[in-house]
């Protein structure tokens, strides 16, 4: 057992974190932002170079067959950075999906397209009335031909607006318990609508609605009615790469505290000073680093097949994570006074985007649940 | 990065599990699983086991006759044993005093103390605290003044633990009250039956005598039994503090405490379900159980860390403690109403009388009681905090 990273990671760290340092500050950020693309193109490529968009991908498409771990090194070192470009949507989830259920053809044509940052994935699959329910698809399968049309609607599609292919889930018509298949819809197929709009921490999402869009079978993902479990490792991937990325967040955030409480002076002196705020900093620091012991569980499971022992430890780390995001993020804003609640700080928006990761694939109480519900099956 | 124990540990691991199985006497396993009241002759009768098979002290290093384990492995074994249902073991001789003797004591000290350590025949206690002085351990009072080839010492610990058995107490004393109040310590070590040693009872709240005040009036202390240098004790008290933090996230107890708690919620009837079938219980069961997992894995890290222990360990007492707190709050709470009766003598293994609920009742609420004090000692939490603020967070 052991918790150091290998001379590589250490050494693609390095290069991120200057890359990161020098590139991506928070002036930059706030302009890709605003620049309404949610991707920067010579950063995305500055990514391709570094081998970052190839680096979990099976090296027979060009990639370096990286793991759960290697996904947590860079999903952390993004979320200290506040990195908005859609890394998770097109390789932690669109090429994890691809790689793990993908034909060989479907494989051949994007993985490299993926490495090489000419091509982008969304993964649309949560539904409206769902929540965070992962088995309500409720968007319908009607066989035509060889083909089949899919009718539905798909909410808080990340990044989707920009990606070549949609990963789109559905049942067959009328049968709301039949399982689930999987389908690549191009982008500009007809009768695919995107609803654009920003979340509150700048990413770019869409709903996607689905009238009587056409896929033929070579566009299937995986065996007909057989994409639960593919949706679930996929996702499951996600969940350890949004923990990693909180992890990092807090990470920030619990420095630039830190230097905002030595600076800032009341009553004649640092309010670093004070013992109350003193604890409140130890309490954000212990919840952070138990997060990341969660964040390091999940990551390590998050490659594995066997289901309920890799679900499990993922729901266990999105628990924690979003508890103690919320914790780190709520506490930060306070002590950070009235400036906490500017836009103007770096703190604020790393608050933003804390707050954002509980909300996206189950929040706290809804992991809390799972492994809830999980000791009733083994009782 | 790699989570998994290797095939060594996991070897090892079922050693551990095999020799708990044969060796582990039935009557001590019981006593412990019901959470009923433990005593002396059973730790020492454990420790004995033990130590016959070169396992008694497995923190120590071959060198002083331990087994000479990795951080990991003793986290194995004490995990181990812990879910087996073996009693734990004295930490105030094999796990506080022992290190500081091996790394400040003498030639003779070592041979003199470690052997009756070991073997469990020797019951030590600690005398570190004071009234007044709380986690400001450098304030303490209890002075010794030389004369001679002996100490003298005059004053009074208090919170000394389980003291009303113990052969020896091992204190720190103040020897000079020049400079800063941590430079005028120093460390001894006390026979209990010398003549001025008085051991008091102090009633805890949950009615137990588990510990004690403990005054010196002219005790004669002779000078061979000071561990390192006069006035240096801080150092060698910092050391042990140390040592005692990494031991108090107790994820192994913590873990068959959790085992524990999930049959009571199987078996503990809610009306016409089991308590595992309310879900409101249940998910304050699986909050702790994430919270134990994380801990877990925190602790793994600080032991595997190849710059050793630092203040960060101060993570590991503070939600170690508040973990077992949690645990005990809802093993109470499981019980139900039958939680409400107070019945000191069914806390014995050989109780025939009435019982109120099952037997998971009998413990629960005094338990709870007694855990209070997990953020207490050892440093209160709050103590912790400020070791994490100053010395990680440089505030």
């Amino acid at each position: 057992m052991n918790f150091n990273l290998t001379e590589e990671q250490h050494m693609l760290q390095d290069s991120l974190r200057r890359f990161l340092a020098n590139e991506y500050g928070f002036d930059k950020r706030r302009d890709i932002v605003a620049g309404g693309q949610g991707v920067d193109k010579a950063t995305w490529n500055a990514f391709a170079e570094m081998g970052l968009l190839g680096y979990t991908l099976p090296e027979e498409y060009d990639g370096l067959g990286g793991n759960g771990l290697d996904t947590m090194l860079v999903m952390e070192n993004f979320g200290r950075a506040l990195v908005v470009e859609p890394y998770l949507s097109t390789v932690v989830l669109g090429g994890s999906i691809i790689s793990e259920a993908g034909s060989d053809e479907q494989k051949q044509r994007i993985l490299p397209k993926i490495a090489t940052g000419e091509e982008f994935l969304a993964f649309a699959h949560y539904e409206p009335s769902g929540r965070h329910n992962l088995d309500y698809v409720r968007t319908e399968i009607q066989t035509h031909g060889d083909d089949y049309i899919l009718n539905g609607r798909k909410t808080a599609v990340f990044d989707a607006a920009g990606a070549h292919y949609l990963i789109v889930s559905g049942r067959r018509k009328g049968r709301p318990t039949e399982p689930v298949s999987l389908f690549l819809v191009n982008h500009d197929s007809s009768g695919v609508e995107i609803e654009e709009y920003t979340t509150h921490d700048g990413h770019r999402v869409a709903d996607v609605i689905l009238d009587s869009v056409m896929v033929s079978d070579d566009d299937r993902i995986g065996g007909r009615g057989q994409a639960m479990p593919i949706i679930e490792k996929g996702v499951d991937r996600a969940i350890a790469a949004l923990c990693a990325e909180a992890v990092g967040a807090m990470e920030a955030l619990n420095e630039t505290t830190r230097e905002y409480v030595q600076t800032r002076q009341q009553f004649g002196m640092p309010i670093g000073k004070f013992q109350v705020i003193q604890h409140k900093l130890a309490d954000m620091f212990i919840a952070t680093e138990q997060a990341r012991s969660m964040a390091i569980l999940a990551a390590s499971e998050s490659d594995s097949d066997d289901r309920d022992q890799r679900r499990r430890a993922v729901s266990m780390a999105k628990a924690l994570v979003g508890q103690s995001a919320r914790f780190v993020g709520q506490t930060a804003v306070q002590l950070h006074g009235g400036m906490g609640v500017t836009d103007e700080m770096f703190a604020a928006h790393l608050f933003k985007r804390l707050t954002l990761i509980n909300l996206q694939f189950g929040d706290a109480d809804y992991h809390l649940g799972q492994v809830s519900d999980g000791m009733l099956k083994s009782a | 990065m790699d989570l998994n124990y290797t095939p060594e540990h996991e070897a090892f691991r079922t050693e551990v599990r095999r020799f708990l199985k044969e060796n582990l006497p039935r009557d001590i396993r019981e006593r412990v699983k019901k959470r009923l009241r433990p005593d002396k002759a059973m730790t020492q009768r454990w420790q004995k086991i033990l130590h016959d098979k070169g396992w008694g002290a497995s923190t120590w290093p071959e060198a002083f006759g331990g087994p000479g384990w990795s951080p990991l492995e003793q986290l194995i074994f004490e995990e181990e044993c812990a879910l087996a249902g073996a009693p734990r073991q004295l930490d105030f001789g094999l796990r506080m005093v022992a290190p500081v003797i091996m790394t400040y004591g003498n030639d003779e000290q070592k041979e003199r103390f470690l052997p009756g350590i070991l073997s469990g025949e020797d019951w030590w206690c600690q005398g570190y605290s004071e009234p007044g002085a709380g986690s400001d351990l450098a304030s303490l009072k209890t002075r010794a003044v030389r004369e001679g080839e002996h100490y003298v010492v005059n004053g009074q610990k208090t919170w000394t633990t389980l003291g009303q058995h113990a052969d020896w107490i091992f204190c720190l004393v103040r020897t000079s009250n020049e400079g800063k109040p941590q430079q005028g310590i120093s460390f001894l070590l006390i026979d209990m039956k010398t003549p001025g040693v008085e051991v008091r009872p102090i009633i805890m709240l949950d009615g137990e005598h588990e510990v004690n005040e403990v005054y010196f009036d002219n005790v004669k202390v002779p000078v061979e039994n000071r561990v390192g240098e006069e006035n240096q004790g801080w150092t060698y008290a910092k050391f042990l503090l140390g040592h005692e933090r990494t031991g108090l996230a107790n994820v192994g107890q913590w873990k068959a405490m959790m085992k524990r708690l999930k049959e009571i919620a199987e078996e503990q009837p809610d009306g016409d379900r089991a308590l595992i079938e309310n879900a409101r219980f249940r998910d304050r069961l699986a909050q702790l159980d994430i919270e134990l997992q994380a801990l877990e894995l925190t602790v793994l890290r600080v032991l595997t860390d190849d710059n050793g222990p630092g203040p960060q360990t101060s993570i590991l007492k503070i939600k170690g403690t508040e973990i077992g707190q949690a645990l005990f709050e809802l093993a109470m709470e499981a019980v139900g109403p039958a939680a409400l009766a107070h019945i000191p003598d069914a806390l014995e293994l050989d109780y025939e009388g009435a019982r109120v609920g099952s037997i998971d009742a009998t413990p629960a609420a005094g338990d709870y009681f007694n855990m209070r004090k997990l953020s207490i000692f050892g440093g209160s939490n709050e103590i912790q905090r400020n070791i994490i603020a100053q010395r990680v967070l440089g505030l």
